[in-house]
């Protein structure tokens, strides 16, 4: 599904240059849930951006789903993310002014379906986090884990290929923490590619598989069963 | 994009749901069209009243008085008092043939006239007929004097509206005679004239006629010129000095005297009223056109507000899939409708409360009857819309240009 070969990513800040990802090389099947750990500063995010085409690389190749990924114009990255990208943030970045239901159906508004369309398959996504009743509440109207779920239940809305989460947990506490782990592990039982960057183990432990990140490089990646 | 259905409910959402910003864009433009066309008004509303105040006297003419000398000349003594007579009246007529059209009589009298037991003072004008196209007066009843009415020196009278008013009441005035300065006279006619209520006032009889009871004098007070309507406004002056020079030789009066004759030229003040009246809409324009300005800045810094505020939320929609395209057709729309709306609510509201001005600011303000040109509101009001899409658009595209991670970093 995921297939990244050499891969560089330098930022550059007036006339220093920081080699955030030093040739990375990975490969990621479908149906995988991936933990990626490593200390702060180690480039998690900034991998987990580039695989989300949210930010480009310099050198290497990447390959989703056989589709090259390189130098995309924003048009296209757009098309992309919305057919094969699922994105779940630390900040749950939802649409403030937007209702809950709203939020979900954002993602197939820009596939171009209908208005009714979309309330439906945001309605079901809706009880498939457990939110039905909550459809109509604004986004500060939720707590941090049902915020969250909304968050996961608007990535999963366009039907993703790969959902990408960076530290989904990070703003949560551990019971809540474990709600939304036991959800997304669901999700990924019923076949989806995910991603999870996190700096805590406990997480990391409920994923197939660790990706340990140190200075841009891989240092481990471990089968956890 | 722009014209689909789904896409017009989701800006419709949107404004409905971010009702600070909405307000914010719509006040803005709907202030700045109300107050560009409201300024406007006003301004054309002191033009109308400075046109009917100063442009009366559509007729041109050179006014003659004489009057006395201040300076000896040719073994004259200094204060000697000049006179006109209808020889000089004549002698003027032909010498200047070529560059007039008239030169009319008017000796001012002030006494009272009587019809049955109603009595009233007024100004009695002895004038020629010509006195009639110089001052414009406009016959309601009966006729004006005539040449007739001069060589057979009649005892006729022309009396103005109010005079009529006053005298005769509701009874018909023509063929009536009224009495004054020991004499009757016949009314012939009744006038109106747009001066107002003062000149209504007045009764104009054959100047011959009161010379004749005047001891049978021939003595002119002032003579009016009535010179050529395609003559400009420099060639009236050269006829002005001419004739001043051509009456102080006739009269010996010093070319270096002030006095003697007194000459003024109605063009003159036609001139300065006419660049008065373009310095005022000049005036206009400016603050039309400032208002307008501070109307595009302020619906910039809003736009551009705007664009920033939302910086966060483009790059959440970039991430689940919104094109550049999609960013800015949004923040467009968005920024077109409301300016839109709004503009044509200032509009309406702005002229409705000129016509509702009308003439109330007159007495006051010397401002009439404000209005604006239909084009003009209609124009401010799509330069504000464009400007404010185009002040929607720049930072738009921009912010749809930058890539969703920093967008999302933006807190
Ligand atoms: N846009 C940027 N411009 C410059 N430097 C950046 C940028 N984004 C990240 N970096 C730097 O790149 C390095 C890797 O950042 P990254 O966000 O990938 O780390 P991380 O492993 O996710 O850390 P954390 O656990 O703190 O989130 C850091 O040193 C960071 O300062
Ligand atoms: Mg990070």
């Amino acid at each position: 599904m995921i297939e990244i070969k050499k891969l560089n990513k330098s930022y550059v800040i007036g006339k220093n240059s920081l080699h955030v990802l030093k040739g990375i090389e990975v490969s990621i099947k479908k149906g995988e849930l991936v933990a990626i750990m490593g200390s702060s500063g180690s480039g998690k995010s900034t991998l987990l951006n580039i695989i989300g085409m949210l930010d480009n690389y310099d050198s290497g190749s990447y390959h989703l789903d056989n589709v090259p990924i390189k130098d995309l114009d924003e048009t296209k990255a757009a098309k992309y993310r919305n057919q094969f990208l699922g994105f779940i943030f630390q900040s749950f970045n939802l649409i403030n002014y937007k209702t809950a239901i709203e939020n979900i159906a954002l993602p197939l508004y820009y596939q171009g379906i209908s208005r009714d369309e979309r309330q439906k398959i945001a309605f079901e996504y809706l009880e498939k986090v457990g939110l039905g009743d909550w459809s109509e509440h604004l986004p500060s109207e939720l707590s941090g884990g049902q915020k969250q779920r909304i968050a996961i239940a608007r990535a999963l809305a366009s039907q993703p290929k790969v959902l990408l989460a960076d530290e989904p947990t990070g703003a949560l506490d551990s019971t809540t923490s474990e709600e939304v782990m036991a959800l997304i592990k669901k999700i990924n039982k019923e076949g989806k590619t995910i991603l999870v960057v996190t700096h805590e183990h406990e997480i990391a432990n409920m994923c197939n598989r660790i990706i340990t990140l140190k200075d841009g490089v891989i240092v481990t990646d471990i089968q956890t069963s | 994009m722009l014209f689909n259905k789904d896409s017009w409910k989701e800006i419709f959402d949107t404004i409905k749901k971010n009702k600070l910003r909405t307000f914010l864009s719509g006040f803005t433009v709907a202030i700045g069209i109300l107050i560009f066309i409201i300024l406007f008004g006003l301004g054309n509303g002191l033009e109308n009243s400075f046109k009917t105040f100063f442009t009366d006297d559509k007729v041109n003419t050179i006014r003659l008085y004489p009057s006395s000398t201040t300076i000896p000349y040719r073994g004259y003594e200094s204060q000697r008092r000049i006179k006109f007579t209808n020889s000089d009246l004549v002698d003027f007529q032909e010498k200047f043939n070529s560059r007039i059209e008239d030169i009319v009589v008017r000796n001012t009298f002030y006494f009272q006239m009587k019809y049955k037991e109603r009595a009233n003072n007024y100004s009695i004008r002895a004038v020629s007929p010509g006195h009639q196209e110089a001052e414009l007066t406009i016959i309601m009843k009966g006729r004006y004097l005539n040449e007739g009415d001069i060589t057979n020196r009649k005892k006729h009278a022309v009396i103005g509206r109010l005079v009529a008013e006053d005298l005769f009441q509701d009874e018909d005035p023509i063929g009536k005679y009224i009495f004054g300065s020991g004499h009757s006279w016949k009314v012939i006619g009744v006038f109106q004239d747009e001066g107002g209520d003062r000149e209504e006032r007045n009764l104009y009889v054959p100047y011959t006629s009161m010379q004749k009871i005047q001891k049978n004098n021939d003595e002119i007070n002032q003579m009016i010129v009535i010179y050529d309507k395609n003559m400009s406004y420099n060639e009236s002056l050269i006829l002005e000095k001419d004739l001043e020079s051509y009456i102080k030789e006739k009269k010996f009066i010093s070319p270096d005297d002030n006095r003697g004759v007194y000459i003024s030229n109605t063009g003159e003040e036609q001139e300065n009223s006419r660049q008065f009246a373009s310095v005022l809409s000049i005036i206009i324009s400016f603050i039309g056109i400032g208002t307008l300005v501070a109307g595009i800045i302020g619906i910039s810094n809003i736009m551009v507000f705007v664009v920033k505020e939302r910086t966060k939320e483009i790059g959440i929609r970039k991430a689940i899939g919104a094109t550049p395209n999609s960013i800015i057709a949004m923040v467009l729309q968005e920024s077109i409708f409301i300016t839109m709306i709004s503009g044509y609510l200032g509009l309406v509201v702005a002229l409705i409360i000129l016509n509702g001005i009308g003439d109330n600011l007159m007495d006051k303000y010397f401002i009439s009857n404000p209005y604006i040109q239909t084009s003009n509101a209609v124009w401010a009001t799509i330069i504000l819309i464009f400007f404010g899409a185009l002040a929607g658009y720049l930072p738009a595209r921009k912010a749809a240009k930058i890539k969703p991670i920093i967008a999302l970093r933006d807190k």
